[in-house]
């Protein structure tokens, strides 16, 4: 079987370019682009010496003693919290802009839900002093004031989408919208593995990074490249995508995801789109995404905004169908609870997304020698609130 | 010689302002000597559309339109409509449907053909094409003044109907009046003498715009301007806003 993406830009059945006419130009135009970009010399250069220079990385691959004995297994946390921005979104958006600048745009529009990814949007804009515009919804304006004002800062605008449910879909389509009316000057940063063909592909490789310093991290500590597990949690699937990249054809890895239940599967507020989506096509792509009998797209909740998006992207749908991943999902008080039992244990304070992902120990046991890598995608400082409020502190 | 009719199409979204004005619409645009019509299928995320049309597609849906619904309001239409009549949606509410149960349907109605802005033709050529023919319905594909020429005789070579020109690089219902960029547009596509007639559509609101679209062009298509009457004059002023056009 193969994971990767097809010329054609599909993983399976999922995948592709679905956009309207007026988008074709400069999806085209990055498609015949992208990878020839990334393989320049004077491009890998650049890219390396930010990640190191101006992120950070490599991030550590650190042995959580105290959670391993906990759960009778050896489990390593990535540290993507510990990148300038305090997540994995930093990886792609670095990657990104140099693109966006090797093709002569000159001005920058993202979308973001919770703020990280236009954090991260505004940070790389600033640092290259390109125009920078992102979309919000107007609700995750309010809620996620914090970022909203470090965007600001940032020298960024952040605009709100009053359309539809005013969350993240609906910037997304706000985004989508901008580009269709600027066709020429502009590039649009996607902040996960989704949208049209190559987006999910090129997101994916600028992610990859992670599961490629694990490779090398875990061969220093344990004597070998693969894991027994990868573990990472799934919204659009970002950092998912690029913690399994390296190990996707590596047959004695296995492949975890965890999807946010929200407050139960069937309760009617989750986010769990592997097991309660069909496919269909969201944002130019054709994948699982969670709709109504009639095709409308449903909005998904979770605790974590980072995580309540509709759809999953077209790798991730690959992976569930072809049976390649192992697909579970956390409710609100499972992701809570592990990550205050990380924040006690091992003195990190995970993103409420990560969360998820630690929340794998609810769902499954592991052998006492088993490795496992779970990736830490976020820290918990824009959670503060949440956390606060859920336990009362 | 007489000059030759330009066509003169209307799009509206099914469902709005209220749940059961179909029918109605279609009968008094077609009344009052509209040539053509384009019946949205609404749909939660239609990302090709402005504000304009996009809230009345979220009315729609509030409204309670559903695809089911509307070919069952559809059902006896061609016994009181003889001009001919379009759907347009987004790709992902037939998909649902059954893209063949779709067209089946189409064709029992008596609808013409289908817009779908975000199937592509390269996609449509590969995989549905056939589907579509064996229903006898024609697929309607849009150009932008980014669209080159190769590309564009793709899709004339793929058209079996008409060619969607969108006249600027927008999204709908954002343009007021064209300038000379947009003329250029118009003549270079219509010096290309394509097999099949181009009708222009987004930011036609009067007849100054109607006429410039149609110079070079067989019709124009006007959307987000009818949805706009729609909403402050209400469903029984039709005819004043056809009289508006031409």
């Amino acid at each position: 079987m193969n994971y990767n993406v097809t010329e054609k830009g599909y993983y399976g059945t999922f995948g592709g370019a679905y956009i309207p006419e007026m988008l074709y130009p400069n999806v085209e135009n990055l498609r015949q682009n992208y990878l020839k970009i990334m393989q320049e010399p004077s491009f890998k250069e650049e890219f390396d010496q930010l990640l190191k220079d101006y992120v950070g990385r490599p991030s550590p691959l650190y042995f959580a003693k105290r959670l391993s004995k906990k759960h009778n297994t050896k489990v390593y946390l990535k540290r993507e919290d510990l990148n300038h921005t305090g997540a994995h979104k930093v990886n792609n958006t670095i990657g990104q802009i140099l693109v966006a600048k090797k093709l002569g745009k000159k001005r920058i529009i993202a979308e973001t839900g919770a703020g990280q990814h236009g954090v991260a949007t505004a940070t790389v804009c600033a640092l290259m002093g390109i125009d920078c515009i992102v979309y919000m919804g107007e609700i995750d304006i309010t809620r996620q004031a914090p970022n909203v004002a470090r965007m600001k800062m940032l020298g960024a605008e952040v605009r709100p989408a009053t359309s539809g449910s005013k969350t993240l879909k609906d910037a997304t389509n706000e985004a989508i919208r901008d580009w269709i009316n600027n066709p020429v000057d502009t590039h649009y940063i996607i902040g996960s593995a989704i949208g049209p063909h190559p987006y999910p592909d090129m997101v994916t490789r600028f992610q990859s990074v992670i599961s490629e310093e694990i490779k090398w991290q875990l061969k220093e500590k344990e004597g070998r490249e693969n894991p027994d597990y990868v573990v990472a949690c799934i919204g659009g699937g970002s950092n998912a995508a690029g913690t399994y990249y390296h190990f996707l054809h590596e047959k004695e890895v296995g492949i975890i995801a965890v999807e946010a239940a929200g407050k139960g599967i069937h309760s009617g507020e989750s986010a769990a789109t592997s097991a309660l989506g069909k496919e269909g096509i969201i944002h130019g792509c054709r994948t699982l995404l969670m709709q109504t009998n009639d095709g409308q797209i449903t909005e998904p909740y979770s605790i974590s905004a980072g995580l309540d998006y509709p759809g999953v992207g077209p790798l991730h749908s690959h992976l569930y169908t072809s049976g390649r991943g192992e697909f579970y999902s956390a409710t609100d008080d499972e992701a809570m609870t592990s990550g205050l039992e990380l924040t006690k244990l091992e003195g990190i304070i995970p993103a409420i997304e990560s969360s998820h992902a630690l929340a794998i120990f609810k769902h499954k046991t592991f052998n006492p020698d088993d490795v496992v890598v779970i990736s830490l995608s976020g820290r918990g400082d824009k959670d503060l609130d949440n956390y606060i409020k859920y336990f009362n502190l | 010689m007489q000059e030759e009719k330009k066509l003169l199409s209307i799009y509206f979204t099914a469902g709005y302002p209220d749940l059961n004005n179909t029918v109605q619409i279609i009968q008094d645009l077609e009344k009052n000597g509209v040539d053509m019509i384009e019946i949205g299928l609404p749909f939660s995320d239609p990302l090709a559309d402005g504000p304009t049309i996009q809230a009345s597609s979220t009315k729609a849906l509030e409204n309670g339109m559903t695809t089911n619904l509307l070919f069952k309001q559809l059902k006896n239409i061609r016994e009181t409509v003889s001009i001919p009549l379009i759907i347009m949606g987004y790709f992902n509410p037939m998909m649902q449907y059954g893209v063949e149960a779709f067209c089946k349907k189409c064709q029992e109605i008596g609808i013409d053909g289908l817009i779908i802005p975000d199937l592509p033709v390269d996609v449509y050529h590969e995989e549905y094409q056939v589907i579509f023919e064996k229903y006898g319905l024609i697929n309607v594909f849009l150009i932008t003044p980014q669209t080159s020429d190769e590309r564009i005789n793709f899709i004339d070579s793929v058209s079996n109907g008409f060619i969607y020109m969108v006249s600027s690089a927008s999204v709908t219902g954002s343009q007021s009046g064209f300038g000379n960029t947009q003329q250029n547009y118009f003549k270079r596509i219509a010096a290309m003498n394509l097999k099949n007639p181009q009708i222009v559509g987004f930011g036609i609101s009067n007849t100054e715009t109607f006429s410039q679209a149609t110079t070079d062009a067989k019709g124009a298509i006007i959307g987000s301007a009818f949805i706009k009457h729609l909403t402050s004059k209400g469903v029984n002023n039709i005819g004043e806003f056809v009289k508006s056009i031409r």
